[in-house]
């Protein structure tokens, strides 16, 4: 039985099983830290094991895209709000909710989520229809989707993301007045 | 001559494969060595251009540089290093440790993986991944978090404000630098950086793109935190910025990185604009040394010779001229190869 399971074991599950763990650990220790700083660059690796996973199913664009975005421009920017908004000891900065009713409603979010996405795991069919073609281009079938069947939705996100900058830029600058 | 390299990594692995490696480990034991080459080249390009810059320097304003050690002090930097390495490694009281102390060594390692996609000659990249272009602006847009890292740890308020600025400084140019090279993908048609050198084989595309090549010389200067936009590390505001705290190695390993980061991005530059491996006469792979050298004496020209750019010019010279700029250059672009298929299938 079991040289049976080590037999059936590839190299590409053992590094996948590496990366997850190494991901999970790094979202539990973002978690866990106390400084923010310090989860914050938990949270960085856990975007880089991510990236990992989507390079060991030979995704390679969205990978790359996962590392440009997120651990590059959005952790940067993270970082970048609480070092100018910390106002306490940074030691202490991210610490638990001493009150019982928040840990209590965390726990019960946390459940329903983890629910959710165990149920929807289970419940789906994942049907292999063979392995993917490793000649075609996956950036030209990404492009054709999105600027193609798909721009319509594509397009009002660029539009729902430019109005969110804008209102960003305005709530923070203010209205100038009349003179 | 054009296929020594090749025939040495082929040779290496029917050699391990003939003493009963089964292939996955032979390849696996060549991109090791490969990446010890990346980093012999690495440490052997800094210790040149440190002298080489210095002596610029020199020349530039007029007096000699170093000039004691050896012919044309050539030995200078390696008298530098030895001191480095024997300096004391000192830890202030203060600092967050685990950051102050990994971010010169993730600094070092992220501009060393940068080596890994540009193809030095046909076929010579270490891997040739189709993302090539992708992977290096993904990896390179990562100091910015190693910069931010080493100036949060140092507990400075020289080295904070250093890093503040390389950050802001790293992002808003990050966007013209992406842009600007949107241009060469729409023509060659690949992220791939061997594709896009091979595109180039009758006309470089520094002659279709300058417009391009403008807008990524100026966001790479400024990416790299050279001269005249050195405002992170501005001598006499910040003493050294986010470096203000480090002695000995770990100062060293931002220095190197920095250099490191200089080669990759000239060799880049070679690769997307200037034909890389393309030229007459020389073996394809001696062609890139050579025309990174060239570029990298621009970047020494440009340093020496500008005066540093205050905070709120440089920034608002990327929103208001570069970024409007580098879109104009798809525009442009995207007309251009309308144009040019209209043309031809007249």
């Amino acid at each position: 039985m079991m040289r049976e399971i080590l037999a059936s074991v590839s190299i590409f599950d053992i590094v996948f099983v590496a990366i997850a763990g190494f991901t999970l650990l790094c979202a539990l220790a973002m978690i866990l830290f106390n400084n923010i700083v310090h989860s914050m660059v938990a949270m960085i690796f856990c975007f880089l094991g991510i990236a990992g996973v989507y390079f060991t199913m030979d995704a390679g664009f969205i990978g790359m895209v996962q590392i440009m975005v997120y651990a590059g421009a959005i952790s940067v920017i993270l970082i970048f709000a609480f070092m100018v908004l910390m106002s306490r000891d940074p030691a202490r900065s991210n610490r638990y909710s001493p009150r019982k009713g928040s840990i209590l409603a965390g726990f019960f979010a946390s459940g329903i989520i983890a629910a959710m996405l165990g149920y929807a795991i289970i419940a789906t069919e994942f049907p292999v229809s063979g392995l993917p073609d490793a000649e075609v281009n996956q950036m030209e079938v990404i492009a054709d989707l999105m600027l193609g069947s798909y721009v319509i939705p594509f397009e009002a996100a660029a539009i729902l993301l430019l109005v969110a900058v804008i209102g960003a830029i305005l709530l923070a600058k203010g209205v100038e007045k009349d003179r | 001559m054009d296929l020594w390299f090749t025939n040495i990594a082929n040779y290496i692995v029917q050699l391990l494969m003939s003493w009963g490696f089964p292939y996955f480990w032979a390849d696996l034991i060549l991109l090791l060595i490969q990446w010890m080459c990346v980093l012999a080249i690495v440490v052997l390009d800094v210790i040149i251009l440190i002298w080489l810059e210095r002596k610029a320097a020199g020349f530039i304003q007029m007096r000699l540089g170093p000039n004691r050690l050896g012919p044309f002090g050539i030995f200078q930097t390696i008298a530098d290093a030895i001191k480095l390495m024997t300096k004391e490694d000192i830890i202030p009281n203060k600092v967050d440790k685990w950051i102050f102390l990994t971010a010169p060594l993730f600094m070092i390692f992220i501009s060393v993986m940068l080596y890994l996609v540009l193809p030095i000659g046909e076929g010579l990249a270490v891997v040739d991944l189709d993302v090539g272009l992708l992977y290096f602006l993904s990896l390179s847009s990562l100091t910015t978090i190693c910069v931010l890292m080493a100036g949060w740890g140092s507990n400075n308020k020289w080295s904070l404000m250093g890093a503040m600025r390389a950050v802001a400084q790293m992002i808003t140019y990050e966007v013209p630098l992406i842009l600007s090279l949107l241009g060469i993908v729409m023509i060659t048609g690949s992220l791939r950086l061997s594709d896009i050198v091979a595109a180039q084989s009758h006309v470089w595309l520094i002659i279709m793109q300058p417009l391009a090549l403008i807008c990524y010389f100026i966001a790479a200067t400024a990416e790299l935190n050279r001269g005249p936009f050195d405002m992170p590390e501005a001598e006499q505001e910040l003493t050294a910025g986010a470096y203000t705290e480090y002695t000995g190695m770990r100062w060293a390993l931002f220095f190197l990185a920095e250099y490191t980061n200089l080669v990759a991005v000239s060799a880049l530059f070679v690769c997307l604009f200037l034909g890389g491996w393309h030229g007459p006469f020389l073996p394809q792979w001696l062609w890139i040394p050579v025309k990174t050298y060239v570029v990298i004496c621009v970047f020494f020209w440009i340093k020496w010779t500008f005066p540093r750019i205050r905070m709120d010019h440089l920034m608002s010279f990327s929103w208001k001229v570069l970024i409007p700029l580098s879109l104009l250059n798809i525009v442009l672009t995207g007309f251009g190869i309308e144009i040019f298929a209209w043309v031809r299938g007249l």
